[in-house]
């Protein structure tokens, strides 16, 4: 008996966001498939991958990024860099400096350094803020100002300040913004529906569902995003159609498997090999479950995942 | 496929004899219709309807076991695609793949990764021996055996897999070589040796059609090697054999899988990494890999045992005392729920602060701190009874207790209970315990 197959295309399909300008611009989400599923239709456009730099600069205690950033010193030439890294699609400047609990870098200060960056690169920019709202507010505001015909996303907005957030950077200045839940399917839709009812166009913003390094309570991520995927493309659910972009990095380099000194622990070897199996793995999750767009930290999980992506779609 | 229960009790003797343990013979079959009972505990079915039944109640995918004693697993058995639909329920395993060559060196580094998570053992289950020659081949079951590990023997020439089986087949190995051409001579082999076979083919339908002609032959302890030519084809394999069996009812796809990621990345550490968790989530039942290290220990089994947790049972880390950055009788305690996310949350943040801090874990049903104190699981009255059942006055000189920012409702009933003590607020989030534990 001969196998038959079954592909599974929804009549619904993902919303399509871009960012950046010009050949370089990336667009991301557009399928009716499930994730990967590229044996049942093609993909309209493939997972894009981010290169992820700091304000805080280059962590240079780890061999394999001081190598890849070695004679960058400035953030343009950092940004610069990047932007060059093999199978990334767009370069995510992380504001980490920013973050009141930590250096608590002026606003201005963070404008001109993402000034900087910007002129410095031809792809999109993704601007990851200082996961504080009230700081995030002021900062996406009068960075959607200053990288106005940009058309960077914002990383992210949140039920707290997503009025203002959307604002500035949508509607005055014409950026993108995601828009952020921890984790929950319902929070998620909410904020969407929200945005909508504000008049934000399906095509300016993009989610951020949650995530969590792998062993760290990813169940709820995984179920998170098959529930998603599920809503958006068999129950037709448009406030659930967004293209979700996901930030591996910050949560997969702050697990103890990526932090712990092969001193303390000699039998788990090398920490920097740590780290990227945990950004690897995260990603690769997060990418199987229906991320369309993920940003990683080390030159190596860049290379393996825009490989796995390239194998599969 | 599924029969409703009136279905099963037109094929009931319907004498109410009782001897099912039932009341009647229609409260056996809604029992059996709901898969709460199995159709064998009537003694009184004819073969015919026995065959009828057992075939339309049969669950979609096969559920087999595979090794002995402490190296028995179960594969299969699932009934959903998406384990928020009801829950996946056997793990994959995960393998290391050794030839004649390399057995040597990769076998002692495999036997280092060994180590317990959230109360259960985290190791490579099983161990794939590649075929190079028939002198060979023996020898090489022989190292690989007796270690307490699924044997997967990878041979395609029936008569080096015969000499295979003699040495290892009470250790109930998977004998993954049949194929379009080969596959009616080991059939004969797995029937005679009593083991599970392995099932491959070129492409998806040479697949379908040989595990059909499997089965025509009367053997159904069966594992399809899904392994394809590029990624891709291995993936697109995976899913569809997964989902013709668990949604289209496709019984012949009804069967576990496995990958073997050596064949498609071979010297690409990071690359089976990542294709490891792909197979992971998407349908791989054993996963072959060419070695296994910390680094990719780490994630994928702590991955593997999120992903296979029942959505409806909280993971829970067992109660006790936690000692973080070397803490010492002298350094502060701090207190929060069982329930492994926060407990992975808070301890992680606690470390990244290099702090010393006794971590004490009560049992608090699994649930998350605002949940467990709604629920009365984690009240002032249940940390001191920790304190005390712990004896932890004796263990620990330091008296300051830190309690989560969330449950600062309990602090003036603590100060009741625990005079001695010095009750400490914590943040609400553990994103700020970094600062806070530095500030102390």
């Amino acid at each position: 008996m001969a196998f038959t197959r079954k592909p599974q295309t929804f009549s619904a399909s993902i919303n399509e966001v871009t960012i950046g300008t010009g050949d370089k611009a990336v667009t991301i989400g557009g399928a009716n498939i499930l994730p990967l599923y590229t044996f049942d239709a093609p993909a309209k456009n493939k997972v894009a991958v981010g290169a992820e730099i700091t304000d805080t600069g280059v962590d240079r205690t780890l061999p394999g990024i001081a190598s890849y950033y070695e004679g960058a010193e400035t953030m343009a030439e950092i940004a610069k860099r990047a932007s060059e890294m093999p199978g990334a699609d767009f370069v995510a400047l992380a504001l980490n400096g920013a973050d009141p609990n930590g250096d608590n870098r002026p606003v201005e200060e963070c404008v001109e350094i993402a000034k900087q960056v910007a002129d410095a690169i031809d792809v999109p920019l993704v601007i990851t803020g200082a996961r504080n709202v009230e700081k995030d507010t002021e900062l996406f505001s009068k960075l959607a100002e200053a990288l106005q015909g940009k058309n960077v996303l914002f990383v992210s907005a949140r039920e707290e300040n997503y009025k203002t957030v959307a604002a500035s950077a949508v509607m005055a200045y014409g950026n993108k913004i995601s828009a952020e839940s921890a984790v929950d399917i319902n929070l998620a839709k909410q904020l969407n529906v929200l945005l909508s009812q504000m008049g934000i166009k399906p095509e300016s913003y993009v989610m951020n569902v949650g995530s969590a390094a792998a062993g760290y309570g990813y169940d709820y991520v995984a179920s998170t995003l098959d529930r998603v995927k599920d809503a958006a493309l068999s129950q037709n659910d448009v406030m659930l159609q967004m293209p979700i972009i996901t930030p591996v990095s910050q949560e997969s380099w702050a697990v103890k498997e990526s932090i712990v000194t092969e001193d303390d622990y000699p039998e788990w070897g090398d920490r920097e090999t740590r780290g990227i199996d945990m950004e690897v793995c995260t990603a690769a999750a997060v990418i199987a479950g229906g991320s369309d767009a993920v940003i990683l930290r080390h030159p190596q999980s860049v290379a393996t995942i825009s490989g796995m992506i390239a194998d599969l779609m | 496929m599924a029969l409703k229960g009136l279905d099963i009790f037109k094929l009931t003797p319907k004498t109410n004899c009782k001897e099912c343990g039932n009341p009647t013979c229609m409260a056996f079959a809604m029992k059996v219709a709901q898969g709460a009972v199995p159709i064998e505990k009537c003694p009184h079915m004819s073969a015919e309807a026995l065959a009828t039944l057992s075939e339309a109640t049969a669950p979609p995918m096969k559920s087999l076991k595979v090794g002995t004693g402490d190296a028995e697993h179960t594969l299969g058995g699932e009934t959903v695609l998406h384990r928020h639909e009801k829950t996946f329920v056997s793990e994959n395993l995960f393998a290391v793949s050794v030839n004649a060559e390399s057995a040597d060196a990769v076998l002692p580094e495999m036997e280092k990764i060994d180590y317990e998570r959230i109360g259960e053992r985290m190791y490579v289950e099983a161990v794939n021996l590649e075929y190079t020659d028939k002198d060979s081949y023996v020898q090489l079951v022989q190292k690989a055996a007796g270690k307490g590990r699924v044997l997967i023997l990878d041979v395609k020439d029936a008569e080096a897999a015969e000499a295979a089986l003699e040495v290892c087949a009470s250790e109930k190995p998977i004998l993954n070589g049949a194929t379009p051409d080969n596959y009616a001579a080991f059939v004969e082999l797995a029937k005679k040796h009593g083991v599970v076979l392995g099932v491959g083919a070129p492409d998806i339908d040479s697949l379908h059609d040989t595990v059909a002609a499997i089965e025509g032959l009367g053997y159904k302890d069966l594992v399809l090697d899904v392994t394809g030519p590029t990624v891709k084809d291995t993936f697109a394999n995976a899913v569809q054999v997964r989902r013709a069996a668990l949604k289209d009812g496709d019984r012949t796809f009804g069967y576990p899988s496995i990958v073997d990621l050596k064949k498609l990345a071979e010297g690409d550490h990071y690359k089976q990494t990542a294709l490891a968790t792909l197979f992971v989530l998407k349908y791989g039942s054993i996963i072959i890999m060419e070695n296994m290290s910390y680094a990719q220990a780490l994630p994928l089994y702590g991955l593997r045992q999120n992903i296979f947790t029942d959505p409806q049972k909280p993971m829970k880390v067992a109660p006790g005392i936690y000692p973080l950055n070397g803490a010492d009788e002298n350094s502060v305690c701090a207190t929060t729920v069982d329930f492994a996310l926060t407990y992975f949350v808070v301890s992680g943040e606690m470390e990244r602060s290099g702090v010393p801090v006794n971590l004490l874990i009560s049992d608090a049903g699994g649930y998350s701190v605002l949940t467990a104190w709604a629920a009365g699981k984690f009240s002032a009255g249940s940390i001191s009874k920790f304190i005390k059942d712990y004896e932890i006055e004796d263990k620990i000189k330091n008296r300051t207790l830190i309690i989560p920012g969330k449950a600062a409702v309990l602090k003036g009933e603590l100060e009741e209970r625990l005079p001695d003590w010095n009750i400490v607020v914590a943040p609400n989030e553990a994103t700020n315990l970094v600062k806070f534990l530095k500030e102390l």
